[in-house]
């Protein structure tokens, strides 16, 4: 059971810069070889690149770190990115913040009582505005889960 | 060429794909490229030390395949919404098979797009991978 009152927790915002080597190594890691991620000179972000922010942030000090769940009891459930516009580009610096938006419990079939955690990240510009925000929902699960999630 | 608007009728899918096997090698370049690892996917013993028979995929691994492979068809800058639900895990030595499929067709706010359902299945167990919904827009 992870604690209710952790809804509502965020962390500091940081700086991520949108690098065309990143962007070129993730498309490439997701087997794709189009043009628009390895030979531009200022390439959109691929539809997940955003999820490099944990290579950022290093993980430490993100919200769901600090909830203490066991790896080995972690599945990731799902996965959502909204766009307000063109992905952002190599070149450009985007200040993130992640929250933890719900909680909430289901039985499962498998892997006993099931834990839900749902965290919201949004990404602004150098203007502030919001250019995209993901949602990510992550599963502790009671027992070694055997299917169901990743 | 990405498709054009005539083309993405309703009921209009993208090209099936087919990718793998996966390896661990994939597993690996993946999580050096986004910066997630979690040892479940690499390290052996961990994973078998929390019950599974193996490592087994990232599932943000076939979520950036599934991904790209919506943009190689309609484009990379015209991206405005892409979601998974992960279902099936994906184990070393799986074939993925992705596929996209126009529900909606429809214009906002002056823009022309497109809703997507999406699918990532194991070619192994015909069980899905990934269940998702995208977004586009269509110049």
């Amino acid at each position: 059971m992870v604690d209710q009152s952790k809804v509502g927790l965020t962390d500091e915002p940081s700086t991520m810069p949108l690098e065309r080597g990143k962007i070129r190594e993730f498309a490439r890691a997701c087997k794709t070889n189009n043009a628009a991620y390895v030979d531009e000179r200022s390439p959109v972000v691929t539809p997940t690149f955003l999820t490099t922010v944990n290579f950022w942030s290093g993980g430490g000090r993100s919200p769901m770190q600090r909830l203490d769940i066991d790896l080995r009891r972690l599945l990731h459930g799902g996965q959502e990115y909204v766009f307000h516009g063109p992905p952002p580009r190599a070149g450009t610096e985007l200040t993130f913040q992640t929250r933890v938006d719900q909680i909430y419990e289901k039985e499962g079939r498998r892997g006993g009582t099931m834990t839900f955690i749902e965290t919201v990240t949004e990404f602004r510009d150098p203007a502030g505005a919001l250019v995209a925000e993901a949602r990510s929902t992550a599963i502790v699960t009671g027992q070694a889960p055997t299917g169901g999630g990743a | 060429m990405t498709a054009t608007w005539d083309e993405l009728q309703e009921g209009a899918k993208a090209p099936r794909r087919e990718y793998g096997p996966l390896t661990r090698t994939d597993f690996v370049r993946y999580q050096g490229a986004s910066g997630d690892f979690n040892p479940i996917h690499h390290d052996e013993e961990f994973a078998k030390s929390a019950g599974f028979p193996s490592v087994f995929s990232v599932g943000m691994l076939q979520a950036g395949i599934l991904g790209c492979y919506c943009t190689e068809w309609l484009g990379a800058e015209n991206v405005r919404r892409f979601a998974v639900q992960f279902r099936e895990q994906v184990w070393p030595g799986d074939h993925l098979v992705c596929e996209a499929t126009v529900r909606r067709r429809y214009e906002e706010r002056g823009e022309r797009r497109v809703d997507l359902e999406l699918l990532v299945t194991r070619e192994e167990s015909g069980g899905a991978a990934i269940k998702g919904e995208a977004t586009f827009v269509v110049p």
